[in-house]
């Protein structure tokens, strides 16, 4: 791919990247960031590619060590971003409801 | 492993779908209802994004349909997954084991972890550039990666640097008060023009001082940048770091070429860019002023000796209980201090018997609220209270004035006047709750001594219908709670 293109898609992706964000409600504003953090991880492909490269062994290790970091991030972000986002509920019909909702 | 000069089309449209689930998962967060099936996209596409990867740098022989891997070429899988199960295990277990008021530090953490993985990913490739497709067989770098990897590189330290004093102050490791060097702004611009000519530089001389040099350079810019900012604009620094987190995984995605990074950096930076303003208006602050830095450094003297001794009233768990359960409507305004005395959970109880007498209870937000955007939301949502019953700022301003009590618990500046009349104080022109239109204006507070992060006396304190309620914030809801029960 040529420069231009992947500069389009990258103006592009900021258009749509402004115009999403402000569609989130603050409510969610917390868990934006969290799942922001862990999609930024998706970094993790330059980690991959230069761990599995051969050529430079120092190259390859810091690969597997942004993998590691990358990694932390990618499952903490989500799994903490899922544990907020459980949370948020809506005003139910008191103790029925619940008592359904801790059942499962 | 030889690399493919132009990848097939496949792999493109791989990435650009993980890109793709990446703008949906940030969609889904429009409402609390759709934001866990937005949240399961963000996963696919991280999915998708890392098997293209494992999948393209796995060889096939030609003619062969499937990879044939080499006892080495598992030997470096096999050390991959470890990698991602150290990672990942370790990850997991801090999502699970973090308390929801230490979220701004969690954040804080994990954008250190983005910042410092593009400085490693940066540098594996400027040592293996033929890897990564950027250099000829001569293991010269193009000069546009140069540049790309040089901005990658230096965005990825100063997120680092930055992110780790600004959890240090956030986790209470380091003082919030803001560290003022002299001569900083020369110091801070000096470096940031010393970055920026490097990486010019870098296109000439593939050198590794140019780039050692611009990454030390980085680390300490990132550190001098956030150390003079206080705590209360921590909000703002980590909004911004998020932003700068993003931008780098951009940077990356131009030099590896990657969609689903350009269009990720894209995303998570302008996420940043919008909840760091939205927290700028949120205090009436500039962008530039919060990064000069300064804010809540020490209280301005004067004004001290005009403070004359004013008449307030003192009310009891037991005189609150009767007037909030004589009223209609209640609107509850909760600050961080709520959730440092860790009251969520009873003041929901105390909104639950509220509205078992019949009345009206709602939660009124402010954007700076809790220590992160949205913090005070999460913090109510893990106490139980519906999202529904929650309302932010410019959506309930308007009720105070048909509200019987106006309920304020470890808030102090969102609901100060002083922010609407009073040019010369600090907060003059930060949006504020309207709570001295409520009929009575109850005030949760220790003491009368302390003031808030800004540092400002509040008038609510002494007007005839605010009953203020010294004590333990969660003592004094408990004790609400008992009295409501007679």
């Amino acid at each position: 791919m040529d420069f231009i293109s992947i500069l389009s898609i990258f103006v592009m992706a900021c258009f749509v990247g402004y115009y999403v964000v402000w569609s989130v409600t603050p409510a969610l504003h917390t868990p934006l960031m969290a799942v922001t953090n862990a999609i930024s991880s998706v970094i993790i492909v330059g980690a991959l590619v230069a761990s599995a490269a051969t050529g430079s062994i120092g190259s390859s290790w810091l690969g597997l060590g942004a993998v590691v970091l990358a990694s932390v991030n990618i499952f903490g972000g989500f799994a903490v971003t899922a544990r907020m986002l459980a949370m948020y509920k809506k005003k139910d019909k008191p103790a029925v409801k619940a008592a359904v909702e801790g059942a499962k | 492993m030889e690399h493919a000069t132009a990848p097939a089309a496949w792999i493109m449209l791989a990435y650009l779908i993980a890109g793709v689930c990446f703008i949906l998962a940030l969609r889904g967060l429009s409402s609390p209802a759709t934001s866990q099936k937005g949240n399961r996209y963000g996963m696919a596409g991280m999915a998708i994004a890392v098997g293209t990867t494992m999948l393209i740098e796995a060889p096939v022989p030609p003619g062969a349909f499937l990879p044939q891997p080499t006892p080495a070429d598992l030997a470096t899988l096999i050390r991959i997954l470890i990698a991602i199960a150290i990672g990942g295990g370790i990850g997991f277990v801090i999502a699970r084991r973090i308390k929801m008021t230490d979220m701004p530090q969690l954040v804080a953490a994990f954008h250190s972890l983005v910042g410092l993985a593009a400085v490693m990913v940066g540098w594996a490739a400027y040592l293996n550039p033929i890897a990564f497709g950027i250099a000829g067989a001569d293991g010269i770098i193009e000069a546009q990666s140069r540049i790309e990897m040089g901005l990658g590189i230096a965005i990825g330290a100063i997120t680092f640097s930055g992110s780790v004093i600004a959890f240090l102050k956030l986790a209470g490791k380091m003082s919030g008060s803001p560290i003022m060097l002299p001569g900083r702004h020369v110091i801070n611009l000096g470096t940031l023009a010393a970055i920026i000519g490097l990486v010019g530089w870098f296109t000439q001389d593939q050198s590794v001082w140019v780039i050692g040099v611009v990454t030390a350079l980085s680390f300490a810019i990132g550190f001098l940048l956030i150390i003079p900012i206080g705590g209360a604009d921590m909000p703002v620094v980590v909004s911004m770091l998020n932003s700068y987190s993003g931008w780098a995984a951009a940077a990356m995605g131009f030099t590896l070429h990657n969609t689903a990074m350009i269009i990720t950096g894209a995303l998570v930076g302008s996420s940043g860019a919008i909840l760091s303003y939205i927290m700028c208006k949120a205090m009436n602050r500039s962008f530039i002023s919060v990064i000069a830095g300064g804010f809540g450094a020490a209280p301005e003297a004067g004004g001290g000796e005009a403070k004359a001794q004013r008449p307030w009233k003192r009310g009891s768990a037991e005189d609150a209980a009767f007037l909030l359960g004589e009223a209609e409507q209640v609107i509850i305004v909760p600050g961080y201090g709520m959730a440092v005395a860790q009251a969520q959970h009873v003041l929901r109880e105390m909104g639950d018997q509220l509205r078992a007498k019949g009345v009206r209870v709602k939660y009124a937000i402010h954007p700076v609220a809790g220590r992160m955007p949205g913090h005070m939301n999460v913090l109510l949502a893990e106490a139980n209270v519906p999202y529904d019953e929650v309302f932010e700022l410019e959506d309930i301003n308007g009720e105070f004035a048909q509200t019987d009590v106006a309920f304020i618990i470890g808030a102090n500046d969102v609901v100060n006047p002083a922010a609407k009349t009073d040019k010369s104080s600090p907060i003059y022109g930060m949006p504020v709750f309207d709570v001295e239109k409520a009929k009575t204006v109850m005030f949760i507070k220790r003491s009368m001594g302390g003031v808030g992060y800004a540092g400002v006396d509040n008038d609510v304190f002494y007007m005839d219908q605010t009953m203020m309620l010294l004590a333990d914030a969660k003592k004094m809801v408990e004790d609400i709670v008992k009295a409501l029960q007679h």
